[in-house]
């Protein structure tokens, strides 16, 4: 196997022009369990952590490769919230924000998020420089983002204005180190306008339209509403029967996350 | 390919050939087999070192990503004759059964007494929580490491 | 002689304190040797091809694409077994390698021997194998109705036709738990050079698995010799063979030292696991509560091939009704024959399972009464001079139900939520819910569970104790699993022979005879009476020769003299002396399950608080209380930590814990998807104890492995069914299933 070990983003670009079937490895936490188990067999890896134009959250833009350690610390309430639920304190330690959105897994928790605040995803090639790609054109499927092979994901870029009345609640069988089998964001303007985003529910992280706009009619929704609000939910995603759980759980408890996040933004 | 660290303070060359773990590598081939594999997917905590000022599960550490890094493993915690008030403090308690998740709780939780002398009770589970004791329970561990959180200066 | 009037203390690290255990510094140091981390000059690494089907015949298995990998040095199937074609606990029904027909998903096929464990596993990749899938056999009852199983078993006592007031029926399900000890199976076989073999592999039990391996091996028992090693945990994992007879295979064959570790995804099917169960259940009662007539049918999976299903079904027949006294038992149950992975020895073994259903059905009947959970069993207790409810045993020896159960509702209730950090609610960091969304509950398990070997299994310990002028040494081939037997048999024989330094010498098949399992909560009662009565006689001895009335580290004493001095004791050598110790004589059951089964019992009785979000199924377990019927208590922190260690696998076989099959393959085999619980799930125990000395043992000890293990599912599931007011029948039990209640 063979190793770049670039500085510089132009220098990692420059790795991936000339081998686009490289690996790309930031924290690891995605890509070393599939090596672990004989499911990925690497030849060349291009190893991201140490470049630091990735590394750095600045206004709107958090770079690929801040660890979800350091997201917990973040001023977006609903994203520190969901940092800290991300595995444990390790994975914490090592694994990327840039990592989750390159996995793509409908379980990824930090997406619903980035649904929810409508954010971009930047991803630059040396071919074709920089391009930004709406969180819902770059997710297309169950571990299938659009990223070309030549590039690199640079960061995740927030719109204006993101509204600071936000918040996370993950479902999973422990109290601790666990994978969602529902996750949800809602996101609550001034104007009392709403967006929900729910993940583990559907292919990609998804945006419950119709319930928003329910809300958005409704800015002071009475309990009927909120029963509405959550049948909507509910009624909105997708989800499947596996072994983490069942379809007819994940559609319920969808609704009713989604409500309980509406009813702490209207009281915060 | 040649790697060379640092492991417990000392230069370290290690002879990494494919994808593999920092796990491996310590164990396998620079004698140090204390970080215990009992995962290999990020899930127990049992293998968890300091690398570069963090806590992580070596497992998920692909070695030949860890050229010029710093790593701490249990053996550099502390040694027989001087241990550790973390190891001193689980062996008092009898938080110590199999002790194969021992190692990761050692490296885990001396780390965050040097970050948090004075962790409360939630504090110390919520920074364990990605350490896996399937022996204890768990009560002798969390004693142990709340009498060091009221003792500790 | 010599005479010196030296104070007398008591010796430090005796009986009732809690010393630190020896091996304690080695593993906070990273130091201790586990199988994992052993390692011989010129060792080769072996790794398993498995079969990827539950049930499949072998068409074709060409081994030399194998042996064309750059390092592999030899392959090994089931036509290089030059003994007896298989092995098992009880009966040798499962082939070394699978004998041209898979019959579980996992079934070892092959083994690569190689230079190192990656190019081994290569080797097991380039394996040519081809199968002609069959129709598996994964339902147990189908596998029931097809009269495919290892054992069935009937309890018939007193007259089925007596009826009483009160009639509550149940039908009840236990999923399948892993034992999932956090070291994964490894081991080391060394050639001794002269045709026999040397192995150092995980085993709670050696003499077992040398009685198992040599007749494969076809080769003399001498020239085998297993040793105790270091090992993460056992559970019931180590009780069967795993890789052992590979590893002798192995080494034989290439004469070169041979390691093997498994992975989290293997050990998951190179193991046993707990038999899953369905229970049908009938109780009737008198107005007052009190049992009159109990008839149940268990069926419990035990996979593919016997492992120990033979005695898991045995107990979960004989405990069927729990601690209670009942004097018309009919219970009729069978260990199903399946293609699903095999079942075996799991902590509580075949009593977990009745349990919780014997315990739901007394709430029922509580309910159905008017009568407080506790009252209910109270009434029914259990007690010395009263018959076992399903074998009709005279119980001779302690067994304390009812002070357990009046100490039980003497412990203080768990302060009511008044925390909104979310690390105090259910769902915890994940947020997902607020104090106002919670409903406490609480329940009660109170459980019974057979001590040592049952049913005419001649069971023994042998020990060895050298006293020496530098100490003492106790040679044993016991298992050390992390449940503190080392320092169980230290503070056995300082107490005795009031000499500090003792040292445990894990002696191999070779050195010492059998000293039985390190499971159905034996070792302290057996190898801990072993020890106990070994020290009692050599002491006598001693005394007896030299005419004095105590023994120290100094020598022999006469009316508080020391009249001999530990050096002239040992002029000649050192003392040896050697025992084989056995618990009073059991019986086989006739053919209604009747008669002396059990050497002795012990009870356990848990109360379990957790608060529950019924809209979201999540449940947090707050605090369980248990109350232990100990015998004695030898070293209050070793036992206070199997019972919290005990409690928290039963509180994840209630919440948390199951192997998901679909037609026989697992589905969950990995640490992410097969969960156990982390810190943030584990409640606060509080521990009681009861002292009942048992009739038998060290100085009345009883064994506390399992019991905890028992007692805190059924507890907990009764607590969330108080928590939501519906019933359950399952465990565990996910959100899915209280959402549905
Ligand atoms: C024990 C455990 C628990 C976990 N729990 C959770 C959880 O609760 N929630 C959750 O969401 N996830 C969880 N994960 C998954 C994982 O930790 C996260 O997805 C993490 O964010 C991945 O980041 P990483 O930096 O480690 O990714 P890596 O493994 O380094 O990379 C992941 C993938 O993204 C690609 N990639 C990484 N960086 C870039 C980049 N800059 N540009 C393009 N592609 C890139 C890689 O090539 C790879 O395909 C868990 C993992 C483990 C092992
Ligand atoms: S072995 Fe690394 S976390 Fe389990
Ligand atoms: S002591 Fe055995 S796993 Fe923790």
């Amino acid at each position: 196997m063979e190793i770049t070990r670039p500085t510089s983003l132009s220098e990692a670009l420059d790795a991936r022009a000339q081998d686009p079937g490289a690996d790309l490895l930031a924290g690891g936490t995605d890509l070393m369990v599939e090596v672990n188990f004989g499911l990925a067999k690497p030849e060349h890896v291009i190893a991201l952590r140490r470049i630091d134009e990735i590394g750095e959250v600045e206004d709107r833009r958090i770079g690929a490769g801040v660890t979800w350690a350091r997201l917990e610390e973040s001023d977006h309430r609903a994203l520190a919230q969901l940092s800290r639920t991300v595995g444990s304190p390790q994975i914490r330690a090592a694994g990327t924000i840039g990592g989750n959105i390159g996995t793509a897994s409908p379980a990824g928790d930090g997406l619903p998020w980035l649904a929810a605040v409508d954010a971009e995803i930047e991803v630059a090639s040396q071919a074709r420089g920089t391009r930004r790609l709406r969180w819902d054109e770059f997710f297309t499927g169950v571990k299938r983002n659009a990223l070309e092979p030549d590039e690199v994901i640079v960061a995740a870029v927030l719109p204006e204005r993101v509204p600071s009345n936000q918040h996370f609640a993950k479902i999973g069988q422990r109290s601790a180190m666990v994978i969602s089998t529902v996750s949800a964001v809602v996101v609550r303007d001034d104007d009392g306008s709403v967006r929900v985003a729910l993940g583990s529910v559907a292919p990609t992280p998804i945006r419950a339209l119709a319930a928003e706009q329910l809300i958005n009619e409704n800015p002071q929704p009475t309990d009927e509403v909120l029963a509405e609000f959550a049948r909507t939910v509910s009624a909105e995603v997708t989800p499947i029967t596996d072994h983490r759980s069942t379809e007819s759980y994940r559609r319920h408890a969808a609704g009713v996350l989604a409500r309980r996040l509406l009813e702490r933004c209207l009281a915060s | 390919m040649i790697v060379s660290f640092t492991v417990n303070g000392e230069e370290r060359i290690a002879n990494v050939s494919g994808p593999e773990s920092l796990l491996t590598v310590l164990r396998e081939e620079l004698g140090l087999p204390g970080s215990k594999n009992a995962c290999e997917q990020g899930e127990c905590g049992s293998c968890a070192v300091v690398l570069d000022g963090a806590v992580v599960t070596s497992c998920l550490v692909m070695a030949a990503d860890c050229e010029g890094s710093e790593v701490t493993t249990v053996e550099g915690i502390g040694s027989d004759r001087e241990l550790h008030a973390v190891q001193q403090a689980l062996l008092d308690h009898g938080a110590v059964q199999c002790g194969f998740c021992t190692p990761g709780f050692v490296v885990t939780a001396a780390h965050l007494f040097e970050e948090n002398p004075h962790p409360s009770s939630d504090e110390i589970k919520e920074a364990l929580s990605g350490n896996i004791c399937r022996c204890t329970g768990y009560g002798a561990i969390a004693r142990a490491l709340e009498e060091l959180a009221e003792g500790t200066a | 002689m010599t005479t010196s009037p030296i104070t007398r203390k008591r010796v430090r690290g005796g009986v009732g304190d809690s010393p630190l255990r020896i091996d304690g510094i080695p593993k906070v140091t990273g130091n201790f040797a586990y199988a994992s981390d052993l390692y011989a000059d010129g060792m080769l690494w072996a790794a398993t091809l498995r079969s990827p089907h539950a049930r499949a015949r072998i068409t074709k298995l060409d081994t030399a694409p194998a042996y064309a990998v750059g390092g592999v040095v030899l392959v090994l199937t089931q036509e290089d077994v030059v003994g007896r074609p298989g092995f098992g606990m009880h009966v040798p029904d499962q082939p070394v390698f699978a004998d041209g027909e898979c019959n579980y998903w996992g079934e070892p096929i092959a083994v690569v021997v190689a230079s190192d464990l990656p190019t081994a596993k290569l080797g097991v990749e380039a394996i040519d194998v081809e199968f002609e899938e069959l129709e598996p056999l994964t339902d147990m009852e189908e596998a029931d109705a097809r009269d495919s199983q290892t054992r069935r078993m009937k309890i018939r006592r007193g007259d089925r036709d007596v009826e009483g007031a009160v009639v509550v029926e149940g039908y009840y399900e236990v999923g399948q738990q892993d034992q999932a000890p956090l070291g994964n199976e490894a081991g080391l076989a060394i050639p001794d050079g002269d045709g026999g073999v040397d192995l150092y592999a995980v085993s709670q039990w050696v003499h077992s698995d040398h009685w198992q391996i040599y007749p494969c091996l076809d080769i003399e028992p001498e020239q085998v010799r297993c040793h105790p090693v270091g090992m993460g945990g056992a559970f019931g994992a180590r009780e069967d063979v795993s890789m052992h007879i590979h590893l002798c295979m192995a080494a034989l064959r290439t004469g070169r030292p041979i390691k093997m570790m498994y992975d989290r995804a293997e050990s998951f099917v190179g193991h046993v696991h707990r038999h899953p169960a369905r229970m049908w259940y009938r109780h009737e009662a008198d107005n007052q509560g009190r049992l009159v007539k109990v008839e149940a049918r268990l069926i419990l999976d035990g996979g593919a091939y016997e492992s120990s299903s033979n005695a898991v079904i045995a107990n979960a027949a004989y405990f069927a009704v729990g601690p209670y006294r009942c004097d018309n038992v009919f219970v009729d149950a069978v260990a199903a024959k399946t293609n699903n992975p095999p079942a075996g020895a799991m902590r509580g073994f075949g009593g977990v399972q009745t349990a919780f259903a014997h315990e739901s059905q007394m709430d029922k009947l509580a309910a159905e009464l008017g009568l407080d959970p506790l009252e209910i069993r109270l009434r029914n207790a259990l007690g010395r001079g009263d018959a076992l409810n399903t074998s009709g045993q005279l119980i001779e020896g302690s067994l304390p139900t009812a002070e357990l159960i009046n100490e039980l509702d003497a412990m203080p209730l768990a302060e009511p939520l008044d925390s909104d950090d979310a690390r105090h609610l259910p769902g915890g960091t994940g947020l997902t819910t607020d104090p106002r969304h919670v409903r406490r509950g609480v329940g009660y398990g109170v459980t019974l569970k057979n001590l040592a070997f049952s049913e005419a299994f001649d069971d023994y310990s042998d020990v060895r104790i050298v006293l020496s002028p530098i100490g003492v040494e106790v040679y044993t081939a016991a298992a050390e699993v992390g449940q503190g037997m080392v320092t169980i048999i230290q503070q056995l024989a300082r107490e005795v022979l009031q000499i500090e330094q003792v040292a445990v010498v894990w002696a191999d098949t070779g050195v010492i005879g059998s000293a039985g399992s390190t499971s159905a909560s034996r070792q302290t009662q057996m190898t801990g009476g072993a020890t106990h009565q070994c020290a009692i006689e050599l002491r006598e001895q001693i005394l007896a020769e030299f005419g004095g009335d105590d023994l120290s580290g100094e020598g022999v004493w006469k009316d508080g003299e020391l009249i001999v001095t530990l050096h002239e004791v040992c002029e000649s050598g050192p003392r040896e002396h050697e025992i084989r110790y056995r618990h009073p004589e059991t019986f086989a059951t006739d053919e209604n399950g009747q008669g002396d089964a059990h050497p002795a019992w012990a009870v356990a009785a848990h109360r379990a608080v957790v608060d529950v979000d019924p809209e979201l199924g999540l449940v947090r377990v707050v605090q369980i209380d248990a109350v232990h019927d100990v015998g004695r208590l030898l070293n209050p922190v070793a036992a206070l930590g199997q019972i919290e260690g005990g409690t928290l696998q039963g509180v994840g076989l209630a919440t948390l814990e199951e192997l998901v099959l679909d037609r026989g393959v697992i589905k969950n085999a990995n640490f992410t998807d097969y969960l156990l619980p982390t810190f943030l799930d584990a409640p606060h125990v509080e521990v009681k104890w009861v002292e009942e000395p048992e009739r038998w043992g060290p100085l009345g000890a009883k064994g506390i492995g399992e019991p905890p293990t028992i007692s805190a599912g059924p507890a907990v599931a009764a607590a969330i069914r108080n928590a939501i007011g519906a019933d359950l029948i399952r465990v565990p039990i996910l959100p899915q299933h209280i959402v549905g209640a």
